[in-house]
């Protein structure tokens, strides 16, 4: 791999790639704030006794927000992201190839 | 057992079958022979797509053993089960574009070849190629065992024939079909799954005269069934949360989930299945373990169960409706290991055999050799399914958590850390697997470590070796 650092400074990355990260973050932070309302529902109301737990469509309250309502919600978040937020992009086309050239001689053939 | 039950799974059967059929006429000659067997041409649809990543995740463990768990454990179980739903978008979103765009560069017809790719190595494409060969065969075969089990349980056959008829009707259709049959009937597997677990879950409901009622019959018998902790209070937040990891984010290390995340057609594609996969994953978790759960009070004193399901469906609806719910768990068994059994049939022909032993086969020969290699895996397997042997089943012990632990970063960080290498991917891969098997003995000794899945620890120490590898030896910044 030729790496040094004059060559570098030719490189420049496919487009594309930056909305891919954006994308994986995006991915990242959904998961993060999936994880903190179902264990804030779980654990937070769970942790009661049980004599205190109120019943909603007859499911316990803990585990109806923690698990129905965050189910629920998180689809609905992954249709507004994928409708507004996520982008189309051509995947095998190289609509870039000129720019990164270079980068193109690393890569072996299979 | 009842005629009327088995005609509705004879005729998932033979649909199955006519399914991998067709997808075998079609498999078009563009392209190559190998893009189109092992990948389907890269031409998945955002539902096949959602719908073979389901499939192919959601095995026996989701469809009897989970519920059977959660029949004995009550509501904490249906939580841990919940945290499932993230596979739904995370693996996609996580590959992503940059995977697919990638694999197409690269000309990357499994995961394997990425690997080798990105890291230029072919010690990395060796040791993963072992690695998947291994555990992903003995994982494959004690899901045979699953799906032979279900069969006999479910006819009233003996074991062999139950499971010579399991075979036949996956081996079939793999060998022939490629991974177009593979998807296509995975769609159907999975649609039958939804629809079979929202009919069992209205029946269970129905014969306890509503949820109210069979709340209050939990609460009678037990208060604990009803908390997040467990019948018992045994199940503790740290252990319950450990499971994001192991059914949740780490999935995105597995090579059958990886291989899918290669094979869409366009980013319109992919951004369909991410809406289909997570609706469709948190629907059948949501629904499969209640029904564990509310089956408790409609037919308490279930010992094994993995029964469960099957006894709690021939109790509640009637014999023909039972039939078709119960295709469901086998859909799942066959839709898992047609994707298991592709996939190790693929790192020996494409990854073994054509990288190391003989690069320069024509075209023809490797048609023949990939036939003839995906069909004597599964007589092998099938053979092995018949007594299988201790080794086996220990090796099956880790094939998922192993897998993970050891793919994850190479993955992860080699699509989106420059500095990733090839030290980096080896230490990592190796940390990884040594340290699952090292933690699983410690565990299963002296309890968990920790508190949390055997897992956890693992992910995290291959992380340090990924990073430590790739920093101290041959610093070097990668282009993409």
């Amino acid at each position: 791999m030729p790496a040094n650092k004059k060559a570098s400074q030719h490189y420049k990355p496919d487009p594309r790639f930056k909305i891919a990260h954006r994308e994986a973050l995006i991915g990242v932070a959904l998961a993060i704030f999936n994880f903190i309302w179902w264990y804030g529902f779980a654990y937070g109301l769970g942790s009661r006794p049980p004599e205190e737990y109120t019943y909603i469509l007859g499911l316990p309250d803990w585990f109806f927000y923690s698990c129905v309502i965050g189910f629920i919600l998180m689809s609905a978040l992954v249709i507004v992201i994928t409708k507004f937020v996520l982008k189309e992009v051509p995947l095998d086309a190289d609509p870039y190839a000129d720019l990164y050239n270079e980068a193109k001689e690393e890569s072996p053939k299979l | 057992m009842n005629i009327q039950v088995i005609i509705p799974l004879l005729i998932f059967l033979i649909a199955i079958f006519a399914i991998g059929f067709i997808a075998s006429k079609q498999m078009s000659s563009g392209g190559g022979f190998l893009q189109e067997y092992f990948l389907g041409g890269r031409e998945l649809g955002g539902f096949v797509l959602a719908m073979t990543m389901v499939a192919t995740y959601g095995s026996a463990s989701s469809f009897l053993g989970g519920p059977g768990t959660a029949y004995t454990v009550g509501f904490g179980w249906i939580l841990l089960a919940m945290t499932q739903v993230v596979t739904g978008y995370f693996v996609l979103l996580i590959l992503g574009k940059k995977f697919a765009i990638l694999a197409r560069k690269y000309n990357a017809v499994t995961m394997i070849d990425f690997l080798k790719a990105r890291y230029n190595s072919p010690a990395v494409a060796i040791l993963s190629a072992i690695a998947i060969i291994i555990f992903l065969f003995s994982a494959m075969t004690a899901q045979w065992v699953g799906g032979g089990r279900l069969i006999e349980s479910l006819t009233g056959l003996q074991y062999t024939t139950a499971l010579f008829i399991f075979a036949i009707s996956v081996l079939v259709y793999v060998v022939i079909g490629g991974f177009r049959a593979v998807a296509l009937t995975d769609a159907v597997q999975g649609a039958i799954m939804v629809v079979g677990t929202l009919i069992l879950l209205i029946g269970v409901i129905i014969a306890g005269g509503g949820v109210p009622a069979i709340m209050q019959d939990l609460l009678n018998e037990n208060p604990r069934l009803v908390t997040p902790f467990g019948a018992d209070g045994s199940l503790s937040a740290a252990y319950v949360s450990s499971f994001w990891i192991l059914v949740g984010v780490g999935v995105v290390g597995l090579p059958q989930m990886a291989v899918r995340a290669m094979s869409y057609k366009s980013s319109r594609a992919m951004h369909r299945a991410l809406v289909i996969g997570t609706i469709v994953t948190g629907f059948i978790m949501l629904n499969m373990h209640l029904i564990g759960v509310f089956a408790r009070p409609v037919m308490p004193g279930i010992d094994v169960g993995d029964k469960v399901i099957p006894l709690i469906a021939l109790e509640v609806l009637p014999p023909w409706l039972a039939g078709i719910v119960l295709a469901a768990p086998m859909a799942a068994i066959m839709s898992t290991v047609d994707s298991l059994l592709l996939l190790v049939s693929s790192a020996i022909v494409k990854d073994v055999y054509l990288n190391f032993i003989k690069p320069e086969a024509t075209e023809k020969r490797v048609k023949q050799i990939s036939f003839g290699v995906t069909g004597i895996l599964g007589i092998i397997v099938f053979l092995l399914a018949l007594q299988p042997p201790d080794l086996l089943i220990f090796l099956n012990l880790f094939a998922f958590g192993g897998l993970e632990a050891a793919f994850i970063w190479p993955i992860v960080l080699g699509l989106y850390w420059k500095y990733g290498n090839k030290h980096g991917a080896i230490l990592s891969m190796i940390t990884g697997m040594a340290s699952y098997i090292a933690i699983h003995f410690y565990n299963a000794e002296y309890g968990n470590l920790l508190g949390v899945h055997t897992v956890t620890i693992p992910v995290v120490l291959s992380l340090l070796a990924y990073i430590i590898g790739s920093l101290a030896i041959q610093r070097k910044a990668f282009r993409f």
